[in-house]
């Protein structure tokens, strides 16, 4: 079975099986794959994280982001609501907002010809609208109210602002699913978010070699020495893989229980297991923040969200695509507007685990590479997603793929392959 | 603003960029007092005044640890800097010590010979001498641009 692209017209190769074990090449690499996910994913039916509402702290304070190729304007209205429409004037298409971020008084007003909109993004104004003298202008039947940019369904949780496209997405709590929200409400329910560092780090790689990274719990104690060597991360320590939703969204998470040390780990013989020691142990003395004893908690929200604690270090993550080859993974570093200035420094060191630089992520920023050009010559050929069986549920154990089995699943059924 | 200090100043930056391009990081901690400050930002957190950093340190220790890493634990692929770094402006001179700020920009040169401009921006130091010699006790990294690409093993 072949599917028709929804863009070009052209035939996608049909996904190899019915399972979720097997993962093609060319999922990574065909720009018609690309093209029918800026449809489907990101203007589809799901919901994208847009900003916090932190970053719009007062009527007319806006940011601006991405839902997938799409830009798009966050605002807040002067009746405290908050907005969100295409960031492209409904004229001519040029961008009518150029900054990161900012506060709007009236609305925005397009570079190109001056049309401008409201905070809601209504089309409110069009220059020289009836002409000059009596002469140029729009015809009769123009109606402003006709034209706008696109606009978004905005829904909030815990001071993170959603937005989506489509209609039939379904309200977002239930999208999400109770442990998700949970797990969201576990690090950011009823405080008040301060950041701390934003940059952007250029992965060279598919949108989707990232998520699976981030969903691949397997490989964390594996790929980096860091967490390993500091037990951060032990795959013998207590903990659990919750995947949830469609699939598409996943917990794994752990809890340091020495008692449960065991031997059996440095027999495994990894590369990653050594005596490595630190001269400034500093960085991981952190402070008892979670009564719950969780010291890393890694969630995703399909498709591109990620919300990370790992000791102290709080952040979120939004993965932009930006071509089927490459990604920008936007990172904004948390600390708490009530944290003393003791734990605020905890923060700012352990960001040093995390990022373009992190001691414990700054491989998740190559290996997506490794992968893009190790399969440039093997578009029919599949990944093998095997570890901890074949079905995409939670699990105790980390040693399973099923958080990107549950990934391809909810991938597949909103892209009909 | 004297010229020793110029001369100093600028001796201790040629070596600290040969220390780092020519890949003796292990001496790459000694051109920083004990505390110090290392914090490498960007110009747009820098004006935002955001307070962590892409590489934040205030120990000796934190740098030497930061290079045990990068030659231990860290996987990341065959690559060097070569830094080019302009004149130091100095900015102020008081019991704290020196002020200066250098501009640089950073060429990374991967294993397959690909060369392009990693890093623009500018140091922003605090030095303390100590007899013929400068120590940092500041050094911050602002880099021009918010994006860095795939990512920052070596320090700037």
């Amino acid at each position: 079975m072949t599917m028709p692209s929804a863009q070009t017209g052209i035939d996608m190769p049909a996904w190899p099986t019915s399972a979720l074990t097997r993962v093609p090449f060319w999922v990574f690499q065909r720009g018609d794959v690309y093209a029918r996910e800026q449809q489907l994913v990101f203007q589809g039916a799901a919901w994208h994280y847009l900003c916090l509402e932190a970053d719009l702290p007062e009527a007319g304070s806006f940011r601006t982001t991405f839902v997938g190729d799409v830009p798009v304007v966050v605002v807040r209205d002067t009746d405290g609501e908050i907005c969100a429409f295409e960031n492209r004037c409904a004229h001519r298409g040029a961008l009518l907002c150029l900054d990161d971020d900012g506060k709007a008084k009236q609305g925005f007003t397009c570079v190109y010809h001056g049309w401008s909109y409201d905070l809601k993004g209504n089309l409110n104004g069009v220059a020289f609208l009836r002409g000059m003298k009596g002469k140029g202008g729009m015809p009769d039947t123009f109606k402003m109210s006709d034209h706008s940019p696109r606009k978004l369904r905005i829904a909030t949780l815990y001071g993170l602002v959603y937005g989506t496209f489509s209609d039939a997405t379904p309200p977002l709590a239930d999208w999400l699913g109770k442990t998700i929200v949970e797990g969201i409400a576990r690090v950011l329910d009823g405080r008040k978010p301060v950041v701390l560092a934003r940059y952007v780090q250029a992965l060279p790689n598919n949108w989707k070699l990232y998520v699976e990274n981030v969903k691949d719990s397997y490989h964390a104690s594996i790929l980096h020495l860091f967490f390993t060597t500091f037990e951060l991360n032990r795959l013998n320590y207590k903990g659990g893989l919750v995947v949830e939703g469609g699939g598409g969204h996943h917990i794994s998470y752990n809890q340091l229980d020495r008692a449960q040390l065991d031997a059996a780990y440095s027999q495994q013989n990894l590369r990653s297991d050594s005596d490595y020691k630190l001269k400034d142990p500093s960085m991981l003395q952190g402070f008892n923040e979670f009564p719950d004893g969780i010291t890393l908690q890694i969630l995703t929200t399909f498709p591109t969200f990620v919300l990370q604690q790992i000791q102290n270090a709080i952040a979120v993550r939004q993965v932009v695509p930006r071509s089927p080859e490459k990604t920008d993974l936007h990172w904004t570093i948390l600390g708490f507007e009530d944290d003393t200035p003791e734990q605020r420094m905890v923060r700012i060191k352990q960001a040093n685990l995390v990022g373009a630089a992190g001691y414990i992520s700054m491989e998740d920023g190559c290996v997506g590479g490794f992968v893009q050009r190790g399969v440039a010559g093997a578009p029919d050929l599949n990944a093998v997603l095997e570890m901890g069986g074949a079905l995409a549920e939670s699990s105790e154990s980390r040693v399973s793929e099923a958080g990107l089995r549950g990934f391809w699943q909810q991938y597949r059924a909103l892209m009909g392959l | 603003m004297n010229m020793d200090m110029f001369h100093k100043i600028t001796r201790a930056q040629a070596e600290y960029a040969r220390a780092i391009d020519n890949d003796r990081l292990e001496q790459w901690p000694d051109f920083f007092a004990d505390p110090c400050l290392y914090r490498v930002t960007t110009a747009n957190n820098h004006a935002k005044g955001y307070e962590a950093g892409i590489i934040f340190a205030n120990t000796k220790g934190m740098l030497i640890d930061r290079v045990t890493a990068l030659r231990e634990a860290n996987i990341y692929e065959r690559q060097t800097y070569r830094h080019i770094i302009g004149a130091p402006c100095l900015l102020s001179e008081g019991i704290e010590g020196v002020r200066s700020e250098t501009a640089f920009l950073v060429v990374r040169i991967m294993r397959d010979g690909a060369t392009e401009v990693f890093a623009s921006g500018r140091y922003l130091d605090l030095w303390r001498t100590n007899g013929e010699d400068v120590k940092l006790a500041e050094r911050i990294v602002v880099c021009d641009s918010s994006r860095v690409d795939t990512l920052m093993a070596l320090p700037l």
